[in-house]
Order: C-alpha cells, then sequence, then structure tokens
C-alpha cells in the first residue's frame, strides 16, 4: 500500500489516464484502423481526439498543480528576473584567477558537515556538494507503484509513476505538439487514402509499386509512440523507462520505414534502431551498475505500510545517492562502496558470524569512501545512462541516424525526431542528473560541445531542407545537454521545452512546403512566400524562434530565454574553469552557425525568384488543416519563453530541480582535472546576463546577416566560396565523414564477418551436414531393405496362411439349415461334456 | 429312491423341461419342413420357459426361492414375448421364401453355401 497525499494520487490517476488513451486508440486502430470509415479515414479522428483528451488531462493535471505549488519568485527565477543578485547565497565568486577556485574549493571544505569534509577535501576522487543555507527546501514530488510486476528483496520491478513539475511539463508539452502533429497529419497525409504508385520503388518488372494506402496504419503508429513517450516521462523507475525507451524505438523504427518498399527508407530505419541499440548497451550496463550495487531503479523513496502501522521506507536512488542526511550532497552510496570493496568485505566475513560482519564492515563503509571506492561505479552508471542518452538523442559519435531519419513522413520528423522522442535523451539526463559525478558531467558537456558545433557546421551546406532540419536539431540537443554538463540544469530542460515548440513547427512548415513542391531540394524552391504566405512567416517565427531572436534586455521569442541561460552557465562554468573555456567559445559560436544555417534555409525557399519554374507553377498553400497547426505553434514558438510574474516554465522546472543539485559540485579527477560546476544562480548575475545577451545577439544577428548576404542580397555568390573552399565545402557535405568511416570501421568489417561465416558454413558446416544426410540414406536404404524382405515377407506368410484356411474351412459352410443345427447341437453337448469332465467336481462339488 | 413315486419336486419339472427341450431340439434338426422348424423352435424356449418357472416357484423351492423373488417368473414371460416376436419375424422370412421358391423346405434354402 502506498502513502500518497491526495494531490499525489489525483496526479497520478489524471497523467494515468492520459498516458493509456493513446494506447486505447493504438488497439483500436491496430484491430478496426481499415474499417473505420472508407479507407479507414476515420482512423486519424480516433487518434486525435484520444491525444486531444490526453491533452486535456494533462492541463489539468498542471492547473492542478499550479494550484497545489505555485511556482514562487525564487530569488535566481527566469533569465529576465534577475534584479536579486544572488551573489551573497552562491558560495562560487566569478572570477577568472585560479585562486578563486582553490578558495571557494576550501571554504566549501569547511562549511560542509563534518562527515563529509574528507570525502570532499582529502579525496582526489571524492566529490562532494554544498547546500546553499543550509538545509535544502524540500521539493515537491510524488511516486508510487501502481502495479508490482517482480519484487524480491533485492529487486522490485514494478510499473509505478514520478511525478515532479518536470512530468507535468513534459506532458503538457508532448501532448499539445502530439495533437497539433495528429491535426496537420489529417492533412498531410490525405495521399495515403487512395492507392498510391510509389515512383521511388521500381520494381524488378521495370513498373512501379502499386500499393494501397495506409493511412490508418500511420496513426495506429503515431497512438503507440504518444503512449510510449509519455511512458518514459510518468515511468517512476529506469527499468520502465528502459522498456518504454525500447518502445519509443520501435515506434521510431515503424514511422521511418513508412514506406518500407523504399530502399532508402528501410534502411534509414534500421540504421535508426541499430544505431539506439550501440547506446541502449550503454543504458542497460548502467542500469545493471546501479541495480547491482545499489538493488533498487526507483527514483523517489517506496513506502510501504505493513499491517500493524509501522513504515518501511525503501529509498530510492536519489535518496541513496544524495542523503537527506548528508545534505543531499553527493556521495557514493554505500552500496556501490561495499562491491567495490568485495575482497576486503569476503576477508571480514571470513571470521565473524554475519551479524558481526555486517556490523564491522557497516563501520568501515565510511573509511572505504573516504578512499575513493565505489566511485567508478558511480562514473559507470552515469556515463552508461547517459550512453544510452547519446543514442536517443543523437549525441556525436551516435548522431548518424537522426539526418537519414527524416525519410519518415514530416509529422514523424517534427513529433518524433525533433520535438519528443530524441528530447527523452536529454529528459533522462537531466532526470538522473543527480547521479552524476563531476567527471559524467564533464563528458556530457564535452559531448555536447562536439556536437552542437559538429551539427552545427554540416547545417551548413545541407541542400535538403529536412536534413538541414535534422542537423539543427542534433545541433539543439548538443546545447541541451551542454547545459546540462556544466550545472544548468534548467537551462538544459527549459531548451528541451522552447525548441520542441519551435522545432515541431519548423518541420511542419517545412512539410508544408514540401507538400507543395513535391521535392525537398531547396535548390528548386524559392519565391515561395507570395504563394504560401502562413508556411512562410509561420516558419519565419519558428527561425526566429530558433536563433534566440529578441529584443536585447526586453522581450524575445521564447528561444532567446532558454538559449540565454545556456550560454549564461556556459560563460559562468568557462570563468570558474578556464580550462574548459572551449565550451564557451563553442556554445556562443553555435549560435552564429545556427542563424545562417536556418535564414539560409529560409531565404533559399521563401525568398527571391523561384529557381525551378515547374516546381513554383504548382505551388499553392497547404489546407487549413495543415496551417492551423502551424499558427498555433508559432504563437507557443514566440511566448513559451516568457514569465508573468514568477509563472514560467523556468520557474516551474527550478521546483523540479533535484535535490542538492542547485549548488555547485567540486570533483573528479577520473577522467579530467578536478572542475567545478558551478550552481546554477551564479548565472543569473547581471555581468553575466550583460555580456551573454549582448553575444548572443550579436553573433546570431552576424549569422542572419551572413546568410542575407549570400542569399537575398546576393554579395557573394555562395557556388563560388563553394569552389573557392571545395575540400572544406565537401568535407561538411559528406557530413564529417562519419558514415564512411562507419561504414569502413564497422559496416565492411561486418560483412567481413559474415563472409567468412558464410564460408564456413558452405565450406566446413555443409559438408559434416552432407556427410550425416548421406549417411541417413545409406541407413534408410539398408532398413527398407530390411521392410521389403523380412517384415513384409512375414505378413505375406500369415496372410496366404489364413487364406488357404479359409479355402479348407469353406467346405463346412453347406448353406443347410439343419446341417447348421446339428453343428449347433453337436457343439453344445461336446462342451457340456468337456466342461463335466474337466470341472466336473467344481460344479458338482466335492 | 424312485422318482416316481416322490412328491412332485424341481426335479420333475427339470426332467419334462428336458424332454421339452430335446423333443424341440430334434424337430428342428430332422424336419424339412420350415414350419417344423419353428415349432421346434417353440418346444425348445419352452423347455426353457419350465425350468425358469420351476427354479423361481416357491411352491416348490420353498426359502431358496425368496432370493430370486420373482425373476423366474419374469423371464419366462419375457421368453413368451420373444418367442411371439420371433415367431412373427421367423414366418414373414418362411413367407417371403414361399413367394421366391414356391417351397418351405429348408434344404432348399442354400444360397449362403460357401
Amino acid at each position: 500500500m502506498e502513502v500518497q497525499s491526495d494531490l499525489g494520487a489525483t496526479l497520478a490517476t489524471l497523467l494515468g489516464l492520459a498516458w493509456l488513451i493513446p494506447l486505447g486508440s493504438f488497439a483500436a486502430i491496430l484491430f478496426f484502423g481499415p474499417r473505420m470509415g472508407p479507407h479507414g479515414r476515420n482512423a486519424a479522428w480516433v487518434a486525435t481526439s484520444a491525444i486531444g483528451a490526453s491533452c486535456a488531462l494533462s492541463l489539468v493535471a498542471f492547473g492542478t498543480w499550479m494550484v497545489a505549488h505555485p511556482p514562487a519568485a525564487v530569488d535566481h527565477g527566469s533569465a529576465q528576473h534577475q534584479s536579486a543578485q544572488p551573489d551573497d547565497h552562491s558560495p562560487w565568486s566569478p572570477t577568472r584567477d585560479s585562486s578563486g577556485v582553490s578558495a571557494t574549493f576550501a571554504r566549501f571544505a569547511a562549511d560542509a558537515p563534518a562527515g563529509e569534509s574528507h570525502a570532499a577535501g582529502e579525496s582526489r576522487h571524492g566529490h562532494s556538494a554544498h547546500a546553499t543555507g543550509g538545509d535544502a527546501p524540500t521539493k515537491p514530488a510524488y511516486s508510487g507503484d501502481w502495479y508490482s510486476l517482480y519484487s524480491s528483496p533485492t529487486l522490485v520491478l514494478s510499473i509505478g509513476w514520478y511525478i515532479d513539475s518536470l512530468t507535468v511539463l513534459l506532458f503538457v508539452m508532448v501532448t499539445f505538439i502530439a495533437t497539433c502533429t495528429h491535426v496537420y497529419a489529417v492533412g498531410y497525409m490525405q495521399n495515403e487514402l487512395h492507392d498510391i504508385t510509389d515512383h521511388e520503388v521500381t520494381l524488378a518488372s521495370g513498373g512501379h509499386l502499386h500499393r494501397p494506402g495506409r493511412y490508418s496504419r500511420f496513426f495506429q503508429g503515431l497512438s503507440l509512440f504518444c503512449f510510449s513517450m509519455l511512458g518514459i516521462v510518468i515511468a517512476g523507475n529506469l527499468a520502465m523507462v528502459f522498456v518504454f525507451w525500447e518502445l519509443v524505438g520501435i515506434c521510431s523504427w515503424f514511422l521511418i520505414g513508412f514506406s518500407f518498399e523504399r530502399t532508402s527508407a528501410s534502411t534509414a530505419a534500421n540504421k535508426a534502431f541499430i544505431v539506439n541499440r550501440v547506446g541502449d548497451v550503454g543504458l542497460l550496463i548502467g542500469l545493471m551498475a546501479l541495480w547491482g550495487s545499489l538493488g533498487t531503479l526507483h527514483f523517489g523513496n517506496t513506502v510501504t505500510v505493513h499491517a500493524d502501522g509501522h513504515q518501511v521506507v525503501r529509498p530510492g536512488l536519489f535518496s541513496l545517492v544524495r542523503p537527506a542526511e548528508h545534505g543531499h550532497a553527493l556521495q557514493v552510496p554505500d552500496g556501490m562502496v561495499v562491491a567495490a570493496a568485495s575482497d576486503r568485505v569476503a576477508s571480514i566475513a571470513a571470521g565473524n558470524s554475519a551479524e558481526e560482519a555486517a556490523a564491522e564492515v557497516a563501520a568501515e563503509v565510511p573509511e572505504w569512501r573516504a578512499m575513493g571506492m565505489g566511485s567508478w561505479l558511480l562514473v559507470v552508471a552515469g556515463l552508461g545512462i547517459f550512453c544510452g542518452c547519446m543514442g536517443k538523442s543523437a549525441q556525436v559519435p551516435l548522431h548518424v541516424w537522426l539526418p537519414d531519419a527524416m525519410e519518415g513522413p514530416t509529422p514523424v520528423s517534427a513529433l518524433v525526431h525533433s520535438a519528443t522522442m530524441v528530447a527523452a535523451g536529454v529528459y533522462l539526463t537531466g532526470r538522473c542528473s543527480p547521479l552524476f559525478t563531476p567527471d559524467v558531467l564533464m563528458v556530457i558537456a564535452y559531448v555536447g560541445a562536439i556536437t552542437l558545433l559538429l551539427a552545427a557546421t554540416i547545417a551548413l551546406v545541407c541542400t535538403d531542407i529536412k536534413r538541414v532540419l535534422a542537423y539543427s536539431t542534433v545541433s539543439q540537443l548538443g546545447y541541451m545537454m551542454l547545459a546540462l554538463g556544466v550545472g544548468g540544469w534548467v537551462a538544459g530542460l527549459f531548451h528541451l521545452v522552447t525548441h520542441a515548440f519551435f522545432k515541431s513547427l519548423l518541420f511542419l512548415c517545412s512539410g508544408s512546403v514540401i507538400h507543395a513542391c513535391h521535392t525537398n531540394d531547396m535548390r528548386r524552391m524559392g519565391g515561395l512566400l507570395k504563394k504560401m504566405p502562413y508556411t512562410g512567416w509561420t516558419m519565419l517565427v519558428g527561425c526566429l524562434a530558433i536563433i534566440g531572436a529578441g529584443v536585447p534586455f526586453v522581450i524575445g521569442f521564447s528561444g532567446s530565454y532558454s538559449k540565454d541561460s545556456i550560454l549564461a552557465q556556459a560563460l559562468v562554468f568557462q570563468r570558474i574553469n578556464p580550462s574548459h573555456a572551449v565550451l564557451w567559445y563553442a556554445a556562443a559560436g553555435g549560435t552564429a552557425l545556427t542563424a545562417f544555417s536556418m535564414f539560409r534555409l529560409w531565404f533559399m525557399t521563401f525568398v527571391g525568384e523561384p529557381r525551378d519554374e515547374h516546381v513554383a507553377e504548382h505551388v499553392h498553400e497547404s489546407p487549413a488543416v495543415m496551417t492551423v497547426p502551424l499558427v498555433v505553434l508559432s504563437v507557443m514558438a514566440v511566448i513559451a519563453g516568457w514569465s508573468l510574474g514568477p509563472l514560467g516554465v523556468a520557474t516551474l522546472l527550478e521546483q523540479a530541480r533535484p535535490l542538492g543539485t542547485a549548488d555547485g559540485l567540486t570533483g573528479g579527477g577520473l577522467l579530467t582535472a578536478a572542475v567545478t560546476v558551478p550552481a546554477e544562480a551564479a548565472s543569473h548575475a547581471d555581468d553575466i546576463h550583460f555580456l551573454v545577451t549582448v553575444t548572443a545577439f550579436a553573433t546570431a544577428a552576424a549569422g542572419v546577416l551572413l546568410a542575407a548576404a549570400f542569399y537575398v542580397w546576393r554579395l557573394v555568390i555562395p557556388a563560388a566560396i563553394a569552389s573557392l573552399l571545395r575540400p572544406a565545402h565537401t568535407f561538411l557535405k559528406r557530413g564529417w565523414y562519419f558514415d564512411e568511416i562507419y561504414n569502413w570501421m564497422f559496416v565492411k568489417p561486418t560483412y567481413g564477418i559474415a563472409a567468412l561465416a558464410s564460408a564456413n558454413d558452405r565450406r566446413i558446416i555443409d559438408p559434416i551436414v552432407h556427410f550425416f544426410a548421406w549417411a541417413s540414406r545409406q541407413l534408410a536404404a539398408g532398413d527398407a531393405w530390411m521392410d521389403r524382405v523380412v517384415v513384409d515377407g512375414l505378413v505375406n506368410v500369415l496372410a496366404s496362411a489364413t487364406w488357404a484356411t479359409g479355402l479348407r474351412l469353406r467346405a463346412i459352410q453347406t448353406g443347410h439349415l439343419r446341417q447348421y443345427v446339428m453343428f449347433i447341437v453337436v457343439g453344445t453337448v461336446a462342451i457340456f461334456l468337456l466342461a463335466s469332465i474337466m470341472f466336473g467336481t467344481m460344479v458338482a462339488g466335492p | 429312491m424312485n422318482p416316481l413315486f416322490d412328491p412332485v419336486g424341481v426335479s420333475h419339472y427339470l426332467v419334462v423341461g428336458a424332454i421339452l427341450f430335446t423333443t424341440g431340439l430334434v424337430c428342428m434338426v430332422v424336419k424339412r419342413n420350415a414350419l417344423g422348424v419353428l415349432m421346434g423352435i417353440e418346444l425348445v424356449l419352452n423347455g426353457a420357459n419350465v425350468n425358469f418357472v420351476a427354479f423361481g416357484s416357491p411352491v416348490l423351492r420353498g426359502e431358496q426361492a425368496s432370493i430370486l423373488g420373482l425373476d423366474g417368473q419374469l423371464i419366462a414371460l419375457f421368453v413368451i414375448l420373444l418367442a411371439a416376436a420371433e415367431a412373427a419375424v421367423a414366418l414373414a422370412i418362411t413367407l417371403n421364401f414361399y413367394n421366391n421358391y414356391s417351397t418351405v423346405d429348408v434344404d432348399r434354402a442354400d444360397d449362403l453355401k460357401g
């Protein structure tokens, strides 16, 4: 029995329903889809109303949450509320010199509770955190289990929930965007209502593939995806996260390979699936490290009340890694210490009884922890989880699948491959960030920075409209990871939310363009703004949002708030750790690249003269069912970052910040030199804010102006630059040769191994099998001879004997009735005679 | 001890039954006329019936018959019923035989000869 407040139960019911409704829709369409109206037309409305209902329930949950836990105007609130200078609370003085760092470090050790001082100060491997202003406030979060699949002292597998403001916010975001995408898809997938001749598939006979439409199948996939995605968000433990993680993976596979007869689509689907599996191996390793040493995968504590009234609290991951009695500071949990010191535990256990040994081990644990034992397990767990997130969120080097995933229909790209599924990696990184040591955070930050730069450079030269957006998605995901890595928990997840709105908007706009032009190639577009005003202007809004446009210090599109907070955190990090300045430069430089590539896309598509008369002739604005979602999403892309007093996404996220992560984190040493991850509050300082806003505005403006110079004013001819920088252009055009390298490193060797295995099969295994087959044949031939001669002979002899006897007995059958009666009489008399002779004494008695 | 002077008991009935049975049997074997054979069958059945009645009679057997109850009499009735049914079927067969062969000589009915 779970102990939950009424609010927790209410939220769990609301969000649980919102989670399960798309599953119902999936099941309904799975069984009855093609029979829902002509060509399954009504399947769209089943799926859309299901996700709409989920959205409504999520909004109710959101309202309930806001009433119960109104976001407080924290002193380090959203980016624009930073009149209060939080410097006096923060242990981090934003100074550049290294002495500032060591001074901070010393102060930290002095302030820390007695138990942790040696962990922080003396151990090179230790990590520690510092609780700002003494006791941390309790964060509102509710967790519990709906259903337990398996329960033992070392593992509980259950379907449960963990609900905090992040969960509620993501539910609203996912269901809202999904609803918009569903409505849009009703129009976009219209041609699937009829039989389709796919001109991209040439059959062996030379003709083109002719297939029935798959309208209902598309919405079936979307519904299953929505269910899986919401499952990740609501999941109360990592095992459940993993299950739904794989489910979104398979949904992605279904949807990328929607036109699976096209080789490109089926290959892209397989690529996405396989690359994700690589990441998931890491995730599994992380889960094993956590479960093997801690025996739980639950995020929150599980409270069980026994019949006699006493409560048993089974601590979750968060409270094991950041125990309350330790001020929610990061420490290696007891389970990991014991697991790492298994040989010492064994030697203690050898000479003592079980209770004595346990007591002695418990007494030794703090000392072992101070020696740094078990911290590597925490690092493995963190890196493992992040590895899974790298696959899902397309971080270098596992980013190669996302651009290819654009083979899927555009609504899929908008929902799955930009707004929600790829953001699941960022979400999980954020959810698990209390578990991450400074080493892991550094890995996350560097992977994010490399990803954001690499993807942004590739986006500069792509000519496929969806690939530009795909690489820009990868780049923005890199921003989020970078933010999480440098301690900007709110910044990263804030950007996740705002990015979801404007990137789904951008994708849907590109879908509208593709729908009108029947091509993805931007070189054949141009001057579409007059013919497609809604699409053009809403896409401009999306572009402005993604580059973080706005009036500095006054107001801006949603992207400007979230991106500025990421940049601010990177800048603070650079000030404290000058050796990691590259992270800040990457983030700042990425802004200019993003601005250039996005406006290159917009200018090439909508401005100037049409490049292809044939395409331009047929262009028309999309129907209202497609443009209305665009307008709705563009409104969200503008306002998602705004705050109304204390109400805003950032303040809401601040409520969900994991306990202990509000403070900085110092340590490391396993993978890098010791670093100090600053508290996020430090990034709201006035001077940081000023510098960041100016930098972001300047870089973005530079990018836009450069794009305009290339594609509007024609001051520079892009082709000339391309030929001037031919090697670099080719390098970027081929995506830094990642596909070629992977082909050479993994695909070719795999084919080689397969060829070897096949040769082994043919040369060695096959002859052995053939020998056995021949031997069996010979044996069978002998057996057949035996059968024919011996067995059949015996049976035939018996048969002919019977036949001969029958012929002889035939004479008795005279046909004379009286003779038969004679036989009966004689026979009866004979039987009586025999009986009286043989059994006479028995019958007559002695 | 001479059974002829004994009071009438079960064994007397048995003797009568056996004579009836044997007579019937001989009649079945020696008669060529199908109706004669049928009469032999009736004698055989009635010979058996006399035995049933004798063994089931409380007058003849006293207490010993009480374990049988009315079984003897009932089976005798049942045999009479069977004999009637059998006679009906057999006479029908005989009539058909006569229609086809214009005779009731059973020796002529040797179509099933092996």
